[in-house]
């Protein structure tokens, strides 16, 4: 088992040397089982994320012929029980290049095997912030959001608005306890108020029955400037707008939600993105999607700018001050060298307009205002990139 | 100095009756300023998203982008009325007038490509494939080069117009908005707007000589945005656009060091000068109104409400 991929590296670290520029990387998704929920108006595409990826490696192609440079994406699905490990293992013997679209549990494994530890790992779909603190990898970057990046953006938004009074529903599902945990912790980081808390129980269909029920559910919480809800399965949450015992606006998941792409973003170039997405995939571009992009063009601009598909190479100028990627939200994207993080603006957005792109004015810092958003240096627990500091 | 200024007023004739032309990419329209009075004195409506703008040689005609009706649009300055449309391929934002004064170079955003337009044929000639996000067009002022910028490809292509092929591209920093070749045809500068600089080329050897940064105390280094530029005739100072900075760049073209910053309005993108290049015209954005510059003394004087979203400035002697 350890000879294959031992050669195989060999193999790839001489290429560069004798062979035309090319850049290989694979799409790597574990799927994951479907949670039943209420309504059936928004299914979830069977390619979120993929098209973006797509999307990310024809946008490389055309910049790489005009300088010899080409670029191959395969795709890989995993089962919900499938093996992993063993898909990332071939994917790792083909090419040290992955995006992972995998729930936090899989990424580690991944990362974790030995045929990973020369690799970049580019995590599209797991927003846990422990992947960003102690557990964090030297070998993973991070393109999509993670919980506290959104929450933290939601709060700056809020306490500019001055609506600093919270109340908080809380889905059932373990993904809901953590954006709800994240929303709780960024409450505190900005020093807004967290006034009352209530789990989601009802088990009554809402479609039928929404405004009697959320009516009644909400009714003893204690008084509130905004609702927020957490409720990343999309199950309830859009039945509780517009029904509850307050005239409160909702917030979280449903509502005015943060996200790390919003099909409502226009300005800084977006509507080109936008347009090119949905000309290629039928559809809007979802927050998946664009951190399948980001990924993509995140690789695809390191060998522009290096020539290079050494991973050693194409790693140290992505965590360098050189990289900066123009990701259509009005300012340079670039990675935190202290956790592998995209620094990234946040939309916080409705369903048919942008609110506002975090950080917003007045949310200052000393070195670079994205970082106001998640775990900045001094409060990451990541030690993996130590090298880099 | 003066002696130049002087005889570049002398040139250009009587100053009287001269404009500004702004387009308004968000009300569909064209809001004309006169230079003496600095008010708006007619508002003309266009096709939809009117962004790039541009005259004739003899000022007869004046072509507009209007990028959603996927059109040039050709209007008769004095009437206000749109002549006829010219084919251009899809989402023009961005055009340059050949030297000939008949072919019309269109960047197409959505489609990667750069159309050339015969306006006396009223057809389209030739379409060369280039990166993404074509934006910025420039042409060299002897007529055998043309530049498009792609925003998404980082470059500025280097196109022989006498043989349509692309000869060279130049890397640059991230979403190249804008180009232009000086007078000499020694230099081509090109703006960044998400890489925040300005590089200089040299278009002999096509070798970049310099690269601009800038920093403006009290504004984030990410929000200052390079985009639209213009040069003094006499080639010794550039203006460059700062996007949502706020401000205009005051650049020493022989250093290439930043001499100032003048405040104007929110999300400024491009400009034109007065005939006399006495007062400089800025499109604010965001604030919707258009910042004159005095030159002399690189101060604002006044700033003059406009459509929303103002965006291309052209002036009309």
């Amino acid at each position: 088992m350890r000879w294959l991929p031992l050669s195989l590296g060999f193999l790839a670290a001489g290429l560069p040397a004798w062979a035309e520029t090319a850049l290989n990387v694979t799409y790597l998704r574990l799927e994951t089982p479907p949670v039943p929920v209420l309504s059936n108006l928004d299914p979830i595409p069977w390619d979120d994320g993929i098209a973006g990826a797509k999307l990310g490696q024809s946008d490389n192609a055309t910049t790489g012929k005009f300088l010899g440079q080409t670029y191959n994406l395969t795709v890989e699905s995993v089962p919900p029980d499938g093996d992993i490990a063993a898909a990332a293992k071939t994917a790792l013997a083909a090419s040290p290049f992955l995006i992972l679209d995998a729930e936090a549990s899989a990424v580690l494994t991944v990362a974790d095997l030995p045929e990973a530890k020369a690799a970049i790992i580019l995590s599209v779909a797991a927003p846990d912030t422990r992947l960003r603190d102690a557990d964090c990898r030297a070998n993973v970057l991070h393109t999509g959001a993670s919980f506290d990046m959104r929450a933290d953006a939601l709060m700056q938004v809020l306490l500019g608005k001055r609506w600093t009074r919270l109340a908080l529903i809380t889905g059932t599902h373990p993904v809901d306890k953590d954006w709800s945990a994240a929303l709780s912790a960024a409450i505190t980081k900005f020093g807004l108020e967290l006034v009352g808390e209530k789990n989601w129980s009802e088990r009554a269909d809402l479609r039928r029955s929404a405004s009697s029920e959320v009516s009644l559910f909400t009714q003893d919480l204690p008084d509130h400037d905004v609702l927020l809800i957490a409720d990343e399965s999309d199950d309830f949450a859009r039945y509780v707008a517009y029904n509850t015992w307050l005239p409160r606006p909702v917030a979280g998941s449903e509502g005015m939600v943060p996200a790390g792409w919003s099909p409502t973003l226009e300005q800084w170039g977006a509507v080109q993105l936008q347009d090119r997405f949905e000309e290629a995939a039928q559809r809007p571009m979802r927050p998946r999607d664009y951190a399948a992009w980001v990924a993509m063009r995140t690789l695809g601009e390191a060998l522009t700018r290096t020539g290079s598909t050494d991973p050693a190479t194409l790693r140290r100028y992505i965590l360098s001050d050189e990289f900066e990627l123009d990701g259509f939200k009005g300012r340079p994207l670039s990675y935190r060298n202290w956790n592998g993080e995209l620094r990234q603006p946040i939309p916080v957005a409705h369903a048919r307009a942008l609110v506002t792109l975090a950080p917003i004015e007045g949310f200052l810092h000393e070195y670079n205002e994205l970082d106001t958003l998640g775990r900045d240096r001094r409060e990451s627990a990541c030690k993996a990139f130590g090298e880099q500091q | 100095m003066k002696h130049l200024i002087l005889a570049a007023s002398v040139l250009a004739g009587p100053a009287f009756g001269a404009e500004i032309w702004v387009t308004n990419e968000k009300d569909d329209t064209i809001s004309v300023i006169d230079v003496d009075t600095l008010e708006v004195t007619r508002t003309i409506p266009t096709g939809e998203r009117p962004r790039g703008i541009t005259f004739s040689k003899d000022y007869s005609k004046v072509y507009i982008c209007a990028s959603d009706s996927n059109a040039v649009q050709v209007m008769d300055p004095v009437s206000g009325e749109i002549l006829y449309d010219l084919p251009s391929g899809a989402d023009p934002e961005q055009f340059v007038l050949h030297p000939d004064d008949r072919h019309l170079w269109i960047a197409n955003e959505d489609d990667a490509v750069t159309t050339v337009v015969d306006t006396v044929e009223r057809k389209v000639v030739a379409q060369i494939d280039v990166g993404i996000e074509p934006e910025g067009m420039a042409v060299s002022p002897d007529g055998k080069i043309v530049i498009t910028t792609s925003e998404t490809t980082n470059m500025a292509h280097w196109i022989d117009t006498s043989t349509l092929q692309i000869v060279a591209n130049s890397l640059v920093d991230a979403r190249p908005r804008h180009a232009e070749f000086t007078e000499d045809n020694k230099r081509l500068w090109v703006s960044s707007e998400i890489g925040g600089t300005v590089a200089v080329f040299d278009t002999a050897t096509k070798a970049e000589l310099a690269k601009i940064h800038f920093a403006i105390t009290g504004v984030n280094d990410d929000l200052i945005q390079p985009v639209g530029f213009e040069f003094t005739p006499d080639m010794k100072t550039a203006f460059v656009a700062l996007g949502p900075a706020n401000h205009v760049a005051v650049i020493n073209m022989d250093t290439y060091e930043v001499e100032d910053y003048i405040l104007v309005g929110r999300r400024v993108w491009h400009m034109a000068f007065s005939p006399d290049h006495s007062k400089l015209f800025t499109t604010n954005g965001v604030s919707g109104d258009v910042t004159v510059i005095d030159v002399a003394s690189r101060e604002p004087i006044k700033s003059i409400k406009v459509g929303r979203f103002p965006w291309g400035a052209a002036m009309r002697p």
